[in-house]
């Protein structure tokens, strides 16, 4: 008989495994899936975490990969903060949203300077300032009126898609684009475009700043005091509150931290690799992240690796679908399968498995 | 910063070589990639595209290869999925979705040797065509039917998004509606969005309850005419495919999109040799644009009309005759008169009549 124990602690080891351990597994039900679909696993799987690294033109997607992943880790390290404490910021989509327009309206407003040493650093600010304003909506409704910030973050998320097309249509659309929506293309403005850094790397100004964000959020949790608060906050608000935590205080400062890093990634992906604010610029980044976040087990290293492996396997599932003919849907599904098998092998690290009669208590 | 340099390096050197790929002649096989909006079971505009590129298959058997990505989101995913078509040896790639307009141009500059065609936009280069099919002729038929069947004279519209294309279809349907029948009226939602059966049906049902008892889609889904079904004594027109399922009521014709032979000549130019950056606007007269079967509830009398509207447009009339007003009242076309195509590329106005205003 098989049966599950409990674990006095979290093991370390395991939770180290089970990540690796989950990729292995969907690497298997995911094969077994392609194979019921007709194609070669060994080839799909391949192609989907294999070639985008090592194989023919893995100089291209090397680089790509840093440009998916960029934005990605950035949102997460900004929501894994308030997660741990306990915060539930689920809009971080809305508030990357406010950060491109507020800082491609910037961009746009002083069209045609030349002046990147201002313009593009206004810009930057700009996007900040529109996420963490977009978020201090959630974060001062909840200090106030302790309305739910889950839902509100949420909502809000609604409201800033409609602002970014009324955008697109209207006070940001390009006047030469001849009544098309959609705003002048920031890449090709030389003092507002996001380029890459070094050429054909992907490495463009988002992609250091979520490395930034990484290094900063690790020293902030190990080695601040605001950093054991929002830890404490999160095993207990309880012992919080004695060691003197305010938690208001913690509520706007992990909303807006999020918030502004969520609008940062948003002003660096409309100045960079997509270039416009059109009606559908924003592709669920925000909601990738809290996937990212908790991938990375809330630890920015972990974060880092996690939103790399996600961006693989967008990546990869991309080349999967172009070049072996899979469905849009099975990619879907196989990403599924990853986070699913997550949390299920997320078991061992907190249980231990039994095989035999279990002990008198 | 010896890693980055190999990285960059070796990207420069691998970049020359996708760049000077041999020339055609020499391959057994053109390549032909597909981009599609959606994904190719919506049972309309991405199905329609995707059944262009079966017959491509079709015609030219084992002269061609295929591939094709769907639901592809526009902006900086779109650039990526063209560009891995292109490394992946693609000779001819169709992008096939006024969003992939941007990112078909930048990667067409990185790959001087692949052509591309791009569907409903305006921005071309030596190795980038345009084509597009001229919807708002269909349109012409579908709202003589509208104005002539809808006893609540209110006829609903669900729009994508408020740009010249769409805004040409509703301004066609509603000229061709009032023709019909002086007292209609039109309710326009405006979806956001190009496919998203959920929302699509939310609109139509918001329509059905203002009271509208016709429904038109410039959207992708099928949804619509099941929330028309349920509702009963509805009737709607099926979008860029013929959404048989749905026949011989609501759907009571339809505005079918018919790519095949526009992607069978490309496809034979790049085999020539002779492709060339262009620039097509075709209609019923070009077989781009089909009327659907007339179905159901329809009488004869006015089937026989719409036969007669599509048959008199496709040996040249135009959709658009004057005398029409703009929404101001100030006058578009004199009497007689027809607009150029450059006036319908940028439509960005109402004809007199509409109520309500374009989003801005």
């Amino acid at each position: 008989m098989i049966r599950l124990e409990k674990r006095p602690q979290p093991s370390r080891g395991w939770s180290y495994v089970t990540p690796v351990l989950a990729v292995l597994v969907t690497m298997v039900a995911g094969g077994a899936l392609f194979a019921v679909l007709g194609k070669d696993p060994v080839l799909a799987i391949r192609t989907i975490f294999y070639d985008p690294l090592f194989g023919e033109f893995a100089w291209y997607f090397r680089g790509q990969l840093l440009v998916k992943a960029g934005p990605l880790i950035l949102i997460a390290i900004g929501l894994s903060l308030g997660f741990r404490a306990g915060i539930w910021n689920i809009g971080a989509e809305g508030q990357y949203i406010i950060g491109a327009i507020c800082g491609a309206a910037v961009g746009l407003a002083l069209y045609p300077m030349e002046a990147r040493w201002l313009v593009f650093p206004l810009m930057i600010l700009a996007g900040v300032l529109g996420g963490l304003g977009w978020a201090m909506i959630p974060a001062i409704l909840k200090t106030r009126f302790n309305t739910n910030e889950i839902l509100v973050s949420l909502l809000l998320v609604y409201v800033a898609e409609q602002i970014l097309a009324s955008m697109a249509l209207g006070l940001l659309r390009n006047p030469e684009g001849s009544g098309f929506p959609g705003s002048r293309n920031l890449s090709q403005y030389e003092a507002a475009a996001n380029h890459e850094l070094i050429a054909g790397t992907g490495m463009h100004w988002g992609v250091v700043a979520a490395f930034i964000a990484v290094i900063f959020a690790y020293v902030l949790l190990n080695r601040h005091m605001l950093g054991f608060q929002i830890r404490l906050t999160g095993q207990s608000p309880r012992a919080a509150r004695f060691a003197g935590v305010r938690p208001n205080r913690l509520v706007l400062f992990c909303l807006g931290t999020a918030g502004a890093l969520a609008g940062l990634a948003g002003m660096f992906e409309v100045s960079g690799p997509s270039g416009q604010i059109t009606i559908d610029f924003n592709s669920g980044y925000g909601f990738t992240a809290i996937i990212v976040a908790f991938l990375g087990r809330l630890h920015p290293v972990g974060i880092l690796l996690a939103g790399l492996l996600l961006a693989l396997t967008y990546i990869g599932g991309e080349a999967a679908q172009s070049n072996l003919g899979l469905p849009a849907a099975a990619i879907q599904a196989f990403q599924g399968m990853l986070l699913f098998f997550l949390l299920a092998v997320d078991m061992l690290t907190n249980y231990r498995i039994r095989i035999g009669k279990s002990e008198v208590a | 910063m010896k890693r980055r340099t190999l990285l960059s390096g070796g990207g420069a050197a691998a970049a020359t070589m996708a760049l000077s790929r041999p020339g055609l002649a020499q391959q057994d096989k053109v390549k032909v990639g597909f981009i599609y909006v959606g994904p190719i079971g919506d049972g309309g505009y991405t199905y329609e595209h995707n059944q262009g590129r079966l017959a491509v298959i079709e015609h030219f058997g084992d002269k061609v290869e295929t591939v094709y990505q769907e639901s592809v989101p526009e902006g900086a995913d779109a650039e990526r999925a063209i560009t891995q078509m292109a490394l992946g040896g693609a000779d001819i790639i169709f992008t096939t979705s006024f969003g992939f307009m941007d990112p078909t141009i930048n990667v067409a500059k990185k790959f001087p040797n692949v052509k591309f065609e791009h569907c409903t936009g305006y921005k071309r280069a030596d190795n980038v065509a345009t084509y597009a099919a001229r919807f708002y002729e269909g349109r012409a038929p579908c709202g003589h039917i509208a104005g002539k069947m809808t006893k609540s004279n209110k006829i609903g519209y669900i729009g994508a998004f408020p740009i010249p294309e769409v805004i040409r279809g509703i301004n066609s349907a509603f000229v061709h509606a009032q023709r019909a029948n002086p007292d209609v009226e039109f309710n326009i939602i405006w979806a956001y969005t190009w496919f998203d059966p959920a929302k699509e049906a939310d609109a139509a049902q918001a329509l059905i309850e203002q009271g509208c008892d016709v429904i038109f889609q410039h959207t992708d889904s099928t949804a619509p005419h099941a929330a028309a079904a349920k509702a009963g004594d509805v009737i709607a027109f099926g979008q860029a495919s013929d959404m048989a399922e749905y026949k011989p009521s609501p759907r009571v014709t339809s505005i079918i999109d018919v790519w095949s032979p526009y992607y069978i000549e490309r496809v034979q130019a790049v085999m020539d040799g002779t492709w060339t950056s262009t620039d097509t606007w075709g209609g019923y007269g070009a077989g781009m644009v089909e009327l659907g079967e007339i179905t159901g509830p329809v009488p004869d009398d006015v089937k026989a009309e719409a036969l007669a509207i599509r048959d008199r447009i496709a040996e040249g009339e135009h959709a658009f005759v004057g005398p029409i007003n703009k929404q101001d009242g100030s006058p578009w076309l004199a009497e007689g008169e027809t607009p150029e195509d450059g006036d319908l590329l940028t439509m960005d106005f109402y004809v007199e009549g509409i109520k309500g205003d374009i989003p801005s």
